[in-house]
């Protein structure tokens, strides 16, 4: 491990995160940007045609209804326009035919460290994940270009019944319950990027949580695109059967290449009556990622799901995690961080759908734009005609460092019923003079001065994350400020 | 004159001009009732000058006070002696220790001893009192060559001073002057004012608006900071925290200009007979103008 030591208690952690002495110390360059030589045993041809998507299928092993599935969800794809809305100049600049659409690292997949080979183990090395599986994992996921090469489950867990494994592994052993949720909370017709990852999907996660059982511990993957032009597009689906509970985390790094790459995610979600699921990314992108994730969850009776969605890095995030409110009572939250330096444009936001009454949501969104960086909030709040008694809670903060920066808000607030409580705030601030001669005249630089009141400006955000993941947020950030200010 | 001379005195203030700077933005924390008085008197008016030439000094060791109405310059001097950047300072010279700081950031003033109590304590949400310290304390003691705290040595020096002010220890968890209250925010200020040990402490309007209760707890407190190694300037338009914190010299300001030097007994000649009769002929116009200005940036 190359980090500074991760400190013990909480306190101690946060003000070494927020340390800007120490963060100064972290190397200026990407911190991923390395690049190890990986020997694919399989790599589809550039582009796509529906030779590619069942050759896809016909390498997996996949059943017959999957196959089927990918073709349809390929004619979608190809059927379906482009989005004409949102950053449309820099959709254009997708090359879809100077993509590989998947890329299979090694033959098996591996359940120990020590079978991993040599040069995907350094990988994961300088990414810290034995580090991190020592420490406190459950069980690991991590998705090496296309498919999961490691994978460990702890033995409690499967005790409880909870099934936790890549997409792939999920389909295999459990086709019966994979076929059941499988694209019902997003279809392929859903959008033209589901659509095509819909195609050509691999990887991703499958967690079924059963009934009444509660997992203490967060379920953690770790995903990481390493060709250059590789196209990543795993698909996740959780399913939360009631009065169960489980946090699911994820957080991406990618290596720098001088040509685009494109990730594009479906994520499903399920929370059966009574369940309480929660979703974490933060997704650390190199600069010329397009980012263009569909995440959706159905919230059925007094159930709860909660989004909390980190962006920093990518070229284009598009990326509005939803939440359908179906069942009475059912609550909702999402929760999101996102920075946007030179060249980068973060278009994020939620979408929340009340359909049954007294149902509640919050969203809150942070945007840091620098360094002539661009973020966006797009979101769409709406209250369905029966959905009485129901509670709406919006708040936008954006944070503009610089006069080059730029922040917009899309709000849209659709309500069909009358008794709803509805609350929408929107702020936009720039770091002021008087913080900044406070905080100097205390002794802290004018760029210890500025990370500090950054970190304090997402602290609502990271302190929602467990310890491990808000040292390393605030770590990433540093790095992301260097250079940025004085 | 040297550095670290002994017989020099600590704080220098020489034939000191003071505007507000050109293209000064202002104060932008968002905070629009504070933003009229914070940092930058009549910051509406870039330009314009505060002190029109201001000398005096501060011995090691004493503490003096700076009385004055509002709009008199007080705060504007310790903004300038602190280096904010909004303040141009024309032509001057303020000398600290024997060394001309007039030039330097205010980080680096701060890292050489100097200390502002804020009049006005600005609000950084999200950033805990903890974090401020911790990082306040690794920033001023590093540079004295002090080394940073392990966090146990910490935590036990922050207990002792929260003890010493009479502050709950759930303070160190909230965000630094959020939703404080005056005599929080006050308080704050002199916690920090303990913990970094300046050699040279300016405390701007600390006793405004607190009861007599907070204004002694607050005032023991500056009380104890005094040393032979320390010099205190505390600024007042007030004689009461004088009654506690009694100082060496008593300085008066109107318009920019210090028109009367005096013992602790000119504090109580104030307190009885207003300012008036210090006015020097046709300062007293503009000095009431300057307090009554709106100051919206």
């Amino acid at each position: 491990m190359t980090d500074p030591a991760i400190p013990g208690s909480a306190a101690a952690g946060a003000a070494a995160a927020s340390d800007a002495a120490e963060a100064r110390a972290i190397r200026s360059d990407y911190k991923y940007g390395f690049h190890d030589e990986s020997k694919p045993v399989f790599r589809s041809r550039r582009g796509l045609d529906a030779t590619v998507v069942e050759e896809i299928s016909r390498i997996k092993g996949e059943p017959d209804w999957m196959t089927e599935f990918r073709l349809h969800a390929y004619e979608v794809f190809r059927s379906k326009p482009m989005p004409t809305w949102g950053d449309t100049a820099m959709l254009a600049e997708i090359d879809f035919e100077n993509i590989y659409y998947y890329l299979k690292p090694s033959d098996r997949e591996e359940r120990s460290w020590d079978d991993v080979p040599e040069d995907i183990k350094r990988t994961f090395d300088r990414l810290g994940i034995p580090e991190a599986e020592r420490k406190f994992l459950a069980g690991v996921t991590a998705q090496y270009e296309s498919e999961v090469v490691y994978h460990s489950i702890r033995s409690d867990l499967e005790k409880l019944g909870v099934l936790f494994f890549s997409m792939d592994q999920g389909l295999r052993e459990h086709p019966d319950l994979v076929r059941k949720w499988f694209g019902t909370v997003i279809p392929p017709e859903d959008n033209k990027f589901a659509a095509l990852n819909s195609a050509v999907w691999s990887g991703g996660s499958f967690i079924y949580v059963p009934k009444g059982t509660d997992v203490k511990i967060p379920l953690q993957a770790y995903f990481r695109i390493n060709s250059e032009n590789m196209g990543q597009f795993e698909r996740t689906l959780i399913i939360a059967d009631e009065g169960s509970s489980v946090h699911y985390i994820e957080g991406c790094t990618a290596p720098t290449y001088s040509s685009d790459s494109l990730h594009s995610a479906v994520v499903e979600l399920v929370a059966m009556p009574g369940a309480k699921l929660r979703y974490t990314t933060i997704q650390n992108w190199s600069n010329n990622v397009f980012n263009l994730v569909t995440k959706r969850a159905v919230a059925h009776a007094g159930s709860t799901v909660e989004w909390v969605d980190g962006n920093l890095g990518s070229k284009l995030t598009m990326k509005y995690p939803a939440i359908y409110l179906a069942g009475e009572g059912a609550r909702g939250e999402v929760l999101s961080v996102a920075m946007a330096g030179k060249g980068q444009h973060q278009d994020a936001g939620a979408k929340i759908i009340h359909s049954a009454p007294r149902t509640t949501s919050t969203i809150t969104s942070k945007s840091i734009s620098k360094n002539g960086g661009r973020s966006s909030y797009r979101g769409l709040v709406k209250v369905h005609r029966g959905a009485v008694g129901s509670r709406v809670n919006v708040r936008c903060d954006a944070l503009l460092l610089d006069r080059d920066s730029r922040s917009d808000t899309y709000p849209t607030m659709e309500v069909d019923e009358q008794e709803v409580a509805i609350e929408h705030e929107a702020t936009v601030s720039k770091v002021g003079d008087e913080m900044l001669f406070y905080l100097r005249s205390r002794g802290l630089t004018e760029a210890e001065a500025t990370l500090l009141i950054v970190n304090g400006f997402i602290e609502p955000f990271t302190k929602e994350l467990p310890m491990e993941y808000a040292v390393e947020l605030n770590r990433l950030i540093a790095l992301e400020m260097e250079g940025s200010v004085g | 004159m040297a550095p670290n001379d002994p017989s020099a005195p600590l704080l220098r203030i020489e034939n000191l001009r003071v505007a507000v700077r050109g293209d000064a933005r202002g104060p932008s924390t968002g905070d629009a009732a504070a933003e009229g008085r914070t940092g930058v008197p009549g910051g509406g008016e870039a330009g314009r000058e505060i002190l029109p030439g201001l000398t005096f000094d501060v011995p090691r060791g004493e503490v003096h006070a700076l009385m004055g109405r509002n709009g008199s310059g007080k705060s504007s001097l310790s903004a300038a002696i602190m280096g904010h950047p909004s303040y141009e300072v024309r032509s001057g010279r303020i000398l600290f220790d024997g060394e001309d700081i007039t030039r330097l950031e205010p980080e680096e003033r701060a890292r050489r001893g100097l200390f502002l109590a804020f009049q006005y304590p600005v609000a950084i949400p999200g950033v805990s009192v903890h974090s401020l310290l911790r990082q306040a304390l690794k920033a001023v003691r590093g540079a004295r060559g002090g080394g940073d705290l392990g966090p146990r040595e910490f935590r036990a020096l922050v207990k002792e001073k929260l003890e010493a002010l009479g502050i709950d220890p759930a303070f160190m968890t909230r965000g630094v002057n959020d939703g404080f209250s005056g005599g929080e925010k006050k308080r704050l200020e002199v916690l920090q004012m303990a913990l970094l040990e300046p050699r040279l402490a300016i405390l701007d309007e600390t006793d405004s608006g607190l009861d007599v209760e907070a204004l002694k707890v607050i005032a023991a407190g500056i009380e104890a900071m005094r040393s032979p190694d320390r010099s205190m300037l505390i600024i007042t338009h007030y004689q009461r925290m004088l009654e506690f914190v009694r100082p060496d010299r008593v300085h008066v300001l109107i318009a920019g200009r210090l028109v009367r030097s005096g013992g602790p007994e000119l504090a109580g000649e104030i307190d009885r007979r207003g300012y008036e009769w210090l006015a020097p002929e046709g300062a007293a116009a503009p000095e009431a103008e300057a307090a009554g200005r709106s100051q919206a940036p």
